[in-house]
């Protein structure tokens, strides 16, 4: 795929080019960015948009989404403060949160292709649901005294380096991330099936059980960030991740992931998580507030969305083949007398 | 063999030295063509000749890279497909290029609604022009029904439908018929007909030349986007037209080789899909090429649909090599060897954004790996194989598939499937939209592959195909199979006579 491919990597390049200017303006012009503290919390701070932009982009790919990961998140979250309260061994709970996860990603699989149900509609429905859930399970309580060893794994850093512990079992998963969608079978047909189900269907591609499992890998992966979260901030609450949906979807969209299915790659993706971070992380430093940075990710989505589909349509129309890429019926209704 | 001169009536619609090029494949070289009220003209060449790129040219789809549209003479530039609409030129292209979602009358009246007071969309207005141009056309098809799910066959007729509503001076058809049956094409020609004697000039290209001697005046032959002849075919043969379009004598269009059949290899029985088709059952063996007649409609894609595992069955079984099939399981359909080449190769055959390679790859996905990972090597290997075997016309296996054309697309389905080596190949329609170089190549393939001792069940339209290349035919009618015919008592007359419900043979 040529046409696509050359686009998706031109928009790779950009989001790129854009991460590195980004991060080599606030290192000359924002005070106490450049430090290795600092970076290692822009890090520490992005790495649950990172993790759940993995499963994310394979799904996005396919012509699938998720929203209701930042719930799964918070009832994975929500479920080991409440078993720690109980006093339950971590080693038993965090499994516990992890097949919970399971269980979200499975259900949205479920709804979606057994049912067929647009999971868009599926994953609205389970995020409100999925947080009543944590809602019930910890009602207000805010669980924060884990054991020291898992809450300084969470929250530090290797030496004085910028480099969280957190982030090296992430760089294992974003390995596995790129070589299962561009290196194999199953990632071949992800994109085949995001351009086109049918033809997909066609060529003997299993469409319904690789969203399943799709399902159930975001679901999985949206409870392991619940589990981070929530050691990472030493705070289990049933709010834990709110909204992190809507960062993790601009990411991923800033990323070049074409909402539409079928196009993008796994380094556009994270290029597009770090960004978002690292705007976030500026912002903070700047003393501008949590709505103002929702605010900018909600514009930046948009901007995401639009902005691979403007460039798209310079691109056509400077080829001078517009009129050929839309169907003439479209084109310059004729009313007769 | 005279260039388009300029004695004589004026032509409505010309080009003159047009040249096209995308990137660095040339479309068109240098082309003239003139179109005269009350002729019928045909444009001829292989696939990738230049044909449709010649049609969306005059249509105002392409802008010529040099050269000129005449327009009664005066040169003209269309801006869009709008601007020759407005003057008059009517285009059915080759992909229909209906809207889903609306209505047949929609489509037909798309933006030219006519109104009532306040500027109100006359429904009435349009269902009732709607029907009278199914009358027209003596099709039976309900105005105000979605678009989607029709068949093609279907889709064309409402594509023709909205060219006869604007009336048009020139009517230019890009393989009108290559969906089409006996009955339905005699209808369109029909239609053809009497447009012109109304004064239309009309274009029309088809790979099925016994077509172009029936209804056209003149032919212009296209190769490799350069002009090679206008003339009238009056004295022409078909040998003739071949030479023409492929620069040499072509070998036979039916090569079939006599096999004997072996063991059994697909066996469907009493195969039910409510309310689709009923209690069908047939064997195919190794070496054998059964066809598979019958009006658009009669059930045939649905059955394969139903074997290859598409759509589930309700009653029946199906087996490949003794062994059945899961209900509703591509998948284990292509394990156990069957391959199905569907009919409409841009939704169902085809992912058209994704690469040449891409596409022929989808079907290795389970055998181009090593260690769990794609082989590109193997798979790019195994795509250009066949992409080479079956001439494909293409500058890089990279490029996507929607940047081949319709023949080439039609090439890159079939390797796709080749590819697999099946023990059973299903293929509907295997060589609509094919030129005749291709197609007698595609026989002679599928002729190949059943002497290698695959099974091949062909489901074709085109009946002089289904008689040329079968062994057994068997035609269907309204969901249930209706006779079976050897191939030495097959004739035309049989076979329509089973596939129209008249007392079968
Ligand atoms: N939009 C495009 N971009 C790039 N190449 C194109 C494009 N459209 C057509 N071509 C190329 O131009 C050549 C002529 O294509 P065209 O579709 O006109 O052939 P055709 O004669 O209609 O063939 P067929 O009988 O198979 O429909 C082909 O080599 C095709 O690959
Ligand atoms: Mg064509």
């Amino acid at each position: 795929m040529p046409e696509s491919l050359t686009r998706a990597v031109r928009w790779d390049t950009v989001v790129g080019a854009l991460l590195v200017v980004v991060l080599l303006l606030s290192f000359a012009t924002v005070d106490g960015f450049g430090n290795a503290l600092n970076l290692s919390f822009l890090i520490g701070n992005t790495l649950p948009i990172a993790l759940i932009a993995l499963p994310m982009t394979l799904l996005v790919v396919s012509g699938e989404i998720d929203l209701s990961v930042a719930s799964t998140a918070g009832l994975s979250g929500a479920v080991m403060g409440a078993l720690w309260n109980q006093g339950m061994a971590i080693e038993t709970i965090i499994p516990i949160c992890l097949v919970i996860g399971v269980v979200c990603g499975l259900i949205n699989g479920l709804l979606v292709t057994r049912l067929g149900l647009p999971s868009l509609a599926v994953t609205i429905g389970t995020l409100a649901a999925y947080r009543g859930i944590a809602q019930i399970v910890l009602g207000s309580d805010a669980v924060t005294d884990f054991p020291a060893p898992y809450l300084d794994f969470a929250a530090g850093r290797i030496g004085d380096t910028f480099v969280p512990y957190a982030f090296l079992p992430f760089l294992v998963l974003l390995a596995i991330a790129v070589v299962a969608l561009h290196a194999t079978p199953f990632g071949r047909a992800l994109f085949a099936i995001g351009a086109s189900e049918e033809a997909a269907r066609f060529a003997g591609i299993r469409v319904k059980r690789q969203k399943l499992i799709l399902f159930t890998l975001t679901g999985l992966m949206a409870s392991l960030t619940g589990v981070f979260w929530a050691l990472h901030y030493a705070s289990a609450r049933y709010d834990n991740a709110t909204g992190l949906e809507l960062s993790v979807v601009a990411a991923v969209l800033l990323g070049g992931i074409d909402f539409d299915g079928g196009k993008g790659t796994l380094g556009g993706a994270i290029a597009g998580v770090f960004l978002l971070g690292a705007l976030q992380n500026v912002m903070s430093l700047k003393d501008v507030s949590a709505q103002s940075q929702i605010v900018v990710t909600g514009v930046l989505l948009v901007l995401s969305v639009l902005g691979p589909r403007v460039a798209r349509q310079i691109a056509v129309a400077r080829a001078g083949r517009r009129a050929a890429a839309s169907p003439p019926a479209a084109k310059t209704p004729t009313p007769t007398s | 063999m005279t260039h388009p001169s300029d004695t004589g009536p004026a032509p409505v619609l010309a080009l003159k030295d047009v040249s096209k090029s995308f990137g660095a494949v040339r479309a068109l070289r240098d082309v003239s063509l003139e179109l005269f009220p009350g002729e019928v003209h045909a444009l001829a060449g292989e696939n990738g000749a230049g044909k449709s790129t010649l049609i969306k040219t005059l249509a105002g789809v392409h802008r010529p890279d040099a050269g000129q549209v005449l327009l009664d003479g005066a040169s003209v530039v269309f801006h869009g497909p709008g601007d020759a609409r407005d003057a008059g030129i009517a285009v059915i292209y080759q992909e229909p290029t209906l809207f889903p979602d609306l209505s047949i009358a929609e489509n037909i009246y798309m933006g030219r609604q006519p109104r009532r007071a306040l500027g109100r969309i006359d429904h009435k207005a349009v269902h009732a022009a709607t029907a009278a141009l199914m009358r027209r056309l003596g099709v039976e098809l309900d105005p105000d029904r979605p678009a989607r799910g029709l068949s093609i066959a279907d889709q064309q007729i409402v594509e023709i439908a909205k060219a006869l509503s604007f009336d048009a001076r020139v009517l230019i058809m890009d393989e009108p018929t290559a969906a089409l049956t006996g009955s339905e094409v005699a209808r369109l020609f029909g239609v053809v007909r009497t447009l012109r004697e109304q004064g239309a000039a009309v274009l029309f290209i088809s790979h099925r030349l016994e077509e172009i001697f029936e209804i056209c005046q003149k032919v212009t032959t296209l190769r490799d986007g350069a002009w090679i002849a206008s003339e009238p075919l009056e004295g022409m043969t078909e040998d003739d037209l071949v030479r023409r379009m492929v620069g040499r004598d072509l070998e036979e269009l039916y090569p079939k080789q006599d096999v004997t059949p072996g063991e059994v290899a697909l066996s469907v029985r009493r195969l039910t899909r409510e309310g689709v088709f009923t209690d069908v059952s047939f064997d195919v063996r190794r070496g054998e090429i059964v066809g598979l007649a019958g009006l658009v409609g009669a059930g045939r894609t649905e059955v394969a649909r139903a074997v290859f595992g598409i759509d589930r069955w309700d009653a029946g079984e199906v087996e490949v090599d003794g062994r059945g099939l899961t209900n509703g399981a591509p998948s284990t359909a292509m394990a156990a060897g069957l391959a199905l080449v569907p009919e409409d190769r841009r939704a169902q055959g085809l992912v058209m954004d994704m690469s040449i390679e891409r596409n022929i790859g989808l079907t290795g996905l389970r055998t181009t790996v090593r260690a769990g990972l794609m082989d590109r090597g193997a798979e790019r290997s195994r795509s250009l194989d066949w992409a080479v075997k079956l001439q494909v016309k293409y500058a890089r296996l990279a490029d996507t598939v929607n940047t081949l054309s319709g023949g080439n697309q039609q090439k890159v389905v079939l390797a796709k499937w080749l590819a697999t080596g099946p023990k059973v190949l299903i293929v509907d329609e295997p060589t609509r939209g094919i030129d005749v170089g291709t197609k007698a190549e595609v026989h002679r393939l599928l002729s190949q592959l059943a002497a290698d001792g695959v099974a091949v069940l062909m489901i074709s339209s085109d009946l002089p195909e289904v008689l040329g290349m079968a062994d057994r035919v068997l035609v269907m009618h309204e969901g249930r199979i209706t006779a079976e015919i050897s191939r030495s008592d097959a004739t035309e007359e049989s076979v329509m006579a089973a596939a129209t419900g008249r007392a079968a043979a």
